[in-house]
């Protein structure tokens, strides 16, 4: 009989080949959990390549989740469980591994040429090397072979299933329910059910080895966290944004055109909404970058919602158009996954070092509106955002994500669509003045004088027949102009329509009110940054956070916030490019950056040391 | 918005396709010629004005847009064409041109030109060539004749022209055509011709820079010289120029003497072939020198354009879909749990 113990929180990584599916089966494993109502965060890890060359470190793919009966706010700094299909996953993953932590291993790999493979001499199961960790060494492979004999499936594709088998094992281990996986693995493999049943009599051999094998004494259960009343999914960032483009375009009633090119880690969400047909949206995969976003831009001239996404290098491609549509004042979203660069950079590995792009990248005076969602579930929300920003105010609005985000999940308290802001506009279809000879015309750049928007008139509009274009044009009229004064008003008309972007105030998580440092973050280090804020408060230090997702512009209030305190700490993935802006933006406040780029997201541990630091030292 | 382009416009004339911007292209300038006859030709299209859009990128030709009074567009250097794209697939109801240069849609926007044509979008393609940089004052463009002496070249081109129709063929290009600026009458039925065409109409003007390239066609403008040069393509009938004729000769044609050969051996003019290899030895007739020159239309065949099909499956998947429900259940479909 197997004892369960109770335990509020764990993190387990899967790690394995490239070839061995270990994102599939860290995915399954997540989809289990949300189900059982834990709250999770996760963090998948891959190579750029395809199939690195098998068996060896760079080959190594990881999954990571981090479960418990409280909200989280990270995947984990350090996992408690490590399950290794093969010697490389283990060197590659060890050194990860809590002190003391458990690592489940499949003894099938870790053959003399394997081991020699990843510069093991001695085979570490057997050379008391891991005599600090429980290990458990299950032969999966012949396992799974054993399991699968009666079945009609070769030996190859019975061997394949063996990530069906640990996933088994580990769902017996943490109680999960795998009855969603057997009816997923039934969808996915609909084509060849020999294959679905192979692989569910795997999945159902790992449970019943763990539930049989006397070396599983202890099983774990890790009870519901008691997160606010609501419906819950699981959501990765990329899912969300596409999602969330899909509602912009219910909720403004136009049809939403996606121009994208694939790139890593962006081309999920053209996948995505390529499924999304339905709502009205189309998807182009263009030739190039450039062309992504033209033919985005030349949609919404036309009347739709254009949007282009893509990642740092597709972006710098693509400068000039979103310069182009800055001029032509037209909506436009441009979503930036960012990665590590520069050039290729590290392609599957997160980074935060667009932002001063996002802000400065093109040429002459062309501000844009900047966002920048701070976790998986707020890309739905400021992908919204972003469209009534662009909608409203006719501009283009960046979007940046980045690759922790795009690929992570979290539980989503799903939104009521009864909620859904009203997005609609409203298109010039009459003239707008009239001339001096008292007939009425159409003056395309007559603005409106709150939000500094042009009019929308779209070709096919009787009467209205304009023409538009990057040369500068007359303010109102939009004739083409050379003027001195004109173009010096245009510059600072355009500049304060986008200074002028109404966005909510900056919220600021002071609890004790006495706190002197402020740590101020954007986008995805918001999980790390509250999770060490936690931790500090634990220890009963005081210290107050804010994030901002709107970086341009920045809330109103962001001035009178900083000016409270003595210290504003700014962890980013990169070397200081908020830092930079508010340093530029509010001169008196003095900034302490954080900075790392190993394109892996920040630790809630270092920043938890970090922070004390700051606060020790006044 | 609705399929069918055609209309019960009022009878338009081609005054009513001036815009009130004034004209400023350099005196001589051969697009002088060709937005008199756009815009002598748009009333044929039986089209209100705010249906037709026009969408340039950069160079002298790419100012067109501005004179014309319909909906246009000037964008950025050699993206015309993508941009057109986009409003191509999203605006059926609206009959899309572009107008570009040898520079923009050849060298900086050989890219999307190359893959507007090989998608079949329903595009007007007018690319202007006068094989040099005007609007840069001068420098030699991807279809100037190598040995070309200019402001960047100053011993001679030493790059290897484009021929673009040959490029436009091998693009797949389903409608290739070339015309004259200075031909009123072959350039008004070139632009019928292209109009017709369902999917990409890819027509070349050779146009005339009077600053910095002029006389560049002046072979074929010559009553001297173009009936030697020029080869008018007329559908159905054989091919014959002054005492010229086109046969068959190895993969190719061949421009020989009508003395010498037999009547049966002039290739007859069928611009449907579907074997793009017949306009593409068209299109080798005549090298840089102009030598024998084809006009008229090379090639229009049929074959199913982009946007119709992207459109297509659009509108099969939306037919009769409550948006806001199906975004419900798109949320709360897969796996979900509640929280009480």
């Amino acid at each position: 009989m197997n004892t369960v113990r109770q335990l509020d929180r764990v993190v387990i990584r899967f790690a394995g080949d490239s070839g061995d599916g270990m994102q599939l089966t860290g995915d399954r494993f997540t989809a289990e959990t949300a189900k059982l109502g834990n709250d999770l965060s996760t963090l998948p890890n891959y190579p750029a390549e395809i199939r690195a060359p098998a068996g060896t470190l760079p080959g190594v793919s990881s999954f990571q989740i981090h479960f418990a009966d409280t909200d989280i706010l990270t995947p984990g700094d350090q996992p408690e469980v490590l399950i290794a299909m093969n010697p490389a996953a283990l060197k590659a993953n060890i050194r990860d591994l809590k002190p003391g932590g458990t690592i489940v291993v499949n003894t099938d790999e870790f053959t003399k040429r394997n081991l020699t493979k990843v510069g093991y001499d001695d085979n570490p199961l057997e050379d008391g090397s891991l005599d600090d960790y429980q290990v458990y060494p299950v032969a999966l492979a012949t396992l799974t072979i054993g399991a699968l004999a009666e079945h009609e499936v070769s030996k190859k594709d019975a061997e394949r299933s063996k990530n069906m088998f640990a996933l088994g094992l580990v769902s017996w281990m943490y109680s999960r329910p795998t009855e969603a996986t057997e009816d997923f693995l039934r969808g996915k493999f609909k084509a060849k059910p020999v294959i679905a049943e192979a692989n569910i009599a795997a999945l159902r051999a790992g449970w019943n080895y763990g539930e049989t094998a006397e070396a599983f004494a202890v099983r774990f259960e890790i009870p519901p966290a008691k997160l606010a009343a609501g419906t819950y999914r699981n959501i990765t960032g990329n899912t969300a944004l596409a999602w969330g483009i899909t509602a912009s375009g219910v909720a403004s009633g136009l049809p939403v055109f996606l121009g994208a090119y694939p790139i890593t880690p962006a081309s999920d969400i053209l996948h995505e909404l390529s499924k999304h047909k339905r709502f009205g949206v189309t998807t182009v995969q263009a030739e190039d970058e450039i062309a992504a976003v033209g033919a985005a831009l030349g949609a919404s001239w036309g009347g739709a919602l254009g949007v282009t996404t893509s990642s740092g290098p597709g972006i710098a491609l693509k400068s000039e158009t979103i310069s182009l549509a800055v001029s032509l004042e037209l909506p436009l979203v441009v979503v930036d996954v960012q990665r590590a660069g520069p050039s290729t950079g590290m392609p599957t590995k997160t980074e935060q070092a667009d932002l001063v792009m996002a802000m400065f990248g093109r040429h002459g005076e062309a501000p844009i509106a900047v966002l920048a969602p701070q976790s998986p579930s707020d890309c739905f929300d400021i992908m919204l955002e972003a469209a009534r920003i662009a909608l409203t105010y006719r501009t283009p609005v960046m979007v940046l994500s980045d690759g922790y985000i795009a690929n992570g999940a979290e539980p989503w308290k799903l939104p009521e669509l009864a909620d859904l802001p009203d997005l609609s506009v409203e298109f010039a279809t009459e003239p707008n003045a009239v001339d001096a000879k008292g007939e009425e015309i159409f003056l395309p750049f007559q603005r409106d004088p709150v939000t500094l928007a042009r009019p929308w008139a779209v070709p096919g509009t009787p009467g209205l027949q304009h023409r538009i274009g990057g040369i500068e044009k007359a303010d109102g009229t939009g004739d083409i102009s050379y003027d001195p004064i004109n173009h010096d008003h245009m510059v600072r008309t355009r500049a304060a329509k986008i200074a002028g972007v109404e966005v909510p105030d900056l919220e600021v998580d002071d609890p004790q009110g006495d706190a002197n440092v402020l740590v101020l973050g954007w986008g995805s280090t918001w999980g790390p940054i509250g999770a060490a804020v936690r931790a500090l408060r634990e220890k009963g230090a005081s210290i107050a956070r804010a994030h901002l997702r709107y970086l341009n512009p920045m809330p109103r209030n962001t001035a009178r916030v900083l000016e409270q305190y003595d210290k504003v700490v700014v962890p980013e993935m990169n070397l200081g490019q908020l830092a930079l802006l508010l340093r530029g933006n509010f001169p008196g406040t003095e900034v302490v950056g954080y900075n790392k780029v190993r394109g892996l997201p920040f630790t809630s541990n270092e920043l938890t040391d970090a922070l004390e630091e700051v606060i020790k030292n006044g | 918005m609705a399929d069918a382009v055609k209309l019960d416009a009022p009878k338009l004339k081609a005054k009513d396709f001036k815009s009130t911007q004034e004209v400023r292209w350099c005196p001589g300038c051969g697009d002088y010629a060709i937005l008199a006859a756009v815009q002598s030709f748009l009333p044929e299209l039986g089209l209100e004005r705010e249906n037709i859009a026009f969408v340039s990128g950069i160079g002298c030709s790419s100012r067109f847009p501005y004179y014309l009074n319909t909906y246009g567009i000037h964008s950025i250097h050699g993206r015309a064409p993508a941009i057109a794209t986009g409003l191509a697939v999203s605006r059926p109801d609206l009959s899309v041109w572009v107008v570009t240069g040898d520079g923009d849609a050849l060298s900086i926007g050989g890219n999307h030109l190359i893959h507007a044509l090989r998608r079949n979008v329903n595009l007007k393609i007018l690319l202007f060539n006068n094989r040099i940089y005007g609007l840069t004052k001068g420098q030699y463009s991807p279809t100037s004749e190598p040995g070309k002496l200019t402001k960047s070249s100053p011993m001679g081109s030493v790059d290897a022209p484009f021929n673009p129709l040959s490029l436009a063929l091998g693009s797949e290009a389903t409608f290739v055509a070339r015309t004259l600026d200075s031909d009123r009458a072959h350039l008004h039925e070139v632009l019928r011709a292209a109009a017709e065409h369902e999917g990409s109409a890819f027509v070349e003007i050779y146009q005339n820079c009077p600053i910095f390239n002029d006389n560049a066609f002046e072979v074929l403008k010559n009553p001297e010289t173009r009936d030697e040069a020029i080869i008018r393509l007329k559908d159905g009938e054989p091919i014959r120029f002054g005492d010229k004729a086109v046969v068959q000769s190895g993969y190719g044609l061949q421009v020989k003497d009508a003395s010498e050969v037999d009547e049966s051996e002039v290739v007859v003019h069928k611009a449907d072939v579907e074997d793009p290899a017949y306009a593409f030895a068209l299109s080798r007739l005549s090298g840089i020198a102009l030598d024998h020159t084809p006009i008229g239309v090379f090639r229009s065949v049929k074959r199913p354009t982009y946007d119709k099909g992207v459109r297509t499956q659009v509108d099969e998947a939306a037919a009769g879909v409550d948006r806001k429900e199906a975004l419900d259940r798109l949320l709360h479909g897969g796996d979900t749990w509640t929280v009480l």
